[in-house]
């Protein structure tokens, strides 16, 4: 925690706390008004997903939870057709103008719905919160205009962003370091910076806990929403199907060993519940990122005031 | 010897493809479900062009062998500019155009710290401030001690630099070799 040196440094950390509040209010406004119920679920947990790229921060006999879903998805199975989450989640490693070790993660799930009524979702949200967080849907952000409203928003399908700015087609042949570096340096920096921009339809080695698309099985349900190259939800019509899940988790444990560092744990009750689980779309919303956004700061110091280094 | 991406920060040095870079901008980036990535600018040591260069966690980046020697300023000769180890009387050989704003602010016998790549020598650095004597300027307006309103002025090396009104020809004034402004009037003989 930084002390404030003077009355100007304490006036931007009230707002920066007052914003966050406000944000914090105002997504459960919107959740409660839909018929979603806030749950909470363990954030020490003896087993996360297990990805090739996020590492897990040990927490006693456990980790910290990188991510509230697969306990999210057993209370799907449970019955819960509509529920979110608004709460921390930690992921080692990750620190630089837009990561934090440690950040706010919203998470919503529908019963017996896909991305796209997610997606339906998140137009509403964040056309919503802008209004409530800045008094209408076009803002301005570090100098530039911002829209989110609703019928701003593009869609662009994952291969077609590769094929425009990278010169290939990743749901042909995949090639993991390839997609990540063109990713970042190529199709990221190509996107509009004035509206949210999906990229939709992930190759399916990038499905993670997607299920694949029914009539393209070379592409997943997946979708990433970005603005400004800057990524800020990551949503998936649900995997159900517990066989392919495991042989998943496994590739991903795989990967990580290749990667030199150390496989996880399978969620065993997870697994198990995924039978239970009706067909459904979740998504998983950078908090912080986004109050960045509609706090106009540059960077996550800019609202994270217990930030170090 | 080399590094691994985890290394890179701002003001390394490092070296691909035989060529020596400085890091002069480093960005962390990931995508969500991707690996970490190192988004950096780097500055061509030898040429000063810079460009975008993004490293993945995995690269392994080559560490360049530079060195540096304290060297005095001998003197200059055409578009060449001579320094000499006083200890072993080594000289090397420095172009203008490596040299850039530099060659204007050094001085007879200034010790520099030249650096070398693969026993080469590439560049200097110069101290942050050198004392310059004022060849000429427009006389100085007495009692006017203003600092924020500036004027031109020559040093004898031809370089001009804006100093503030009270300067006098015969003045000596430090100048930042970094920014190549004026920093203060020096009381020197």
């Amino acid at each position: 925690m930084r002390t404030p040196a003077d009355s100007d440094a304490l006036r931007a950390l009230r707002r920066v706390l007052e914003l966050r509040a406000k944000l914090n209010e105002a997504i459960r406004r919107f959740f409660r008004e839909r018929g979603f119920l806030e749950v909470d679920t363990p954030v020490v947990l003896p087993a996360n997903a297990p990805e090739a790229n996020i590492d897990a921060v040990p927490a006693g006999a456990g980790w910290m939870r990188t991510s509230p879903e697969l306990a999210m998805k057993r209370l799907l199975a449970a019955g819960c057709d509509k529920i979110f989450q608004l709460g921390p989640v930690a992921r080692a490693g990750e620190h630089g103008r837009w990561h934090h070790p440690e950040f706010s993660l919203l998470e919503w799930y529908r019963a017996d719905a896909g991305y796209l009524e997610i997606l339906a979702d998140t137009k509403a949200l964040l056309a919503f919160l802008a209004r409530e967080l800045r008094g209408t849907t076009d803002f301005t952000w570090q100098g530039k205009p911002v829209s989110f409203a609703q019928e701003l928003w593009e869609k662009a399908a994952v291969s077609q962003a590769f094929i425009q700015h990278a010169g290939w087609d990743p749901a042909l042949t995949f090639a993991p370091d390839r997609f990540d570096l063109d990713l970042v340096t190529r199709v990221e920096p190509a996107l509009p910076a004035d509206r949210p921009v999906v990229l939709i339809d992930y190759p399916a080695p990038l499905a993670a806990l997607a299920r694949r698309k029914p009539d393209d099985p070379l592409r997943a349900e997946r979708w990433e929403l970005y603005l400004g190259g800057i990524e800020l939800a990551n949503a998936y019509s649900e995997l159900t199907d517990a066989a392919e899940q495991r042989a998943r988790f496994e590739q991903a444990n795989a990967a990580r060993e290749k990667r030199g560092e150390t496989p996880y744990p399978l969620d065993e009750t997870f697994l198990a519940a995924l039978a239970q689980m009706p067909p459904s779309g979740g998504i998983a919303l950078g908090v912080d990122r986004l109050l960045m956004i509609l706090a106009d700061a540059d960077s996550l110091d800019g609202v994270l005031p217990f930030r170090n280094g | 010897m080399s590094y691994t991406a985890a290394n890179l920060r701002k003001g390394l040095k490092i070296e691909l493809e035989g060529i020596p870079y400085e890091v002069t901008e480093f960005e962390f980036c990931k995508p969500g479900k991707g690996q970490a990535m190192y988004k950096c600018r780097i500055k061509n040591m030898l040429s000063g062009a810079t460009m975008e260069k993004t490293f993945r966690a995995v690269d392994k980046i080559d560490q360049p062998n530079i060195e540096s020697k304290t060297m005095a300023f001998s003197y200059k000769e055409g578009d060449k500019y001579v320094f000499m180890d006083n200890k072993t009387y080594e000289q090397v050989e420095l172009h203008e155009g490596v040299l850039g704003d530099q060659r204007f602010f050094l001085l007879e016998d200034l010790e520099c710290e030249v650096l070398f790549f693969n026993h080469r020598a590439m560049s200097v650095a110069l101290p942050a401030f050198v004392i310059k004597e004022i060849k000429e300027t427009e006389p100085g307006a007495r009692g006017n001690t203003a600092t924020n309103v500036l004027k031109p002025a020559k040093i004898d090396t031809g370089y001009e630099v804006g100093v503030p009104i009270f300067i006098n020809q015969g003045d000596f004034i430090r100048i930042d070799t970094r920014t190549g402004k004026y920093v203060e009037r020096v009381k020197q003989g």
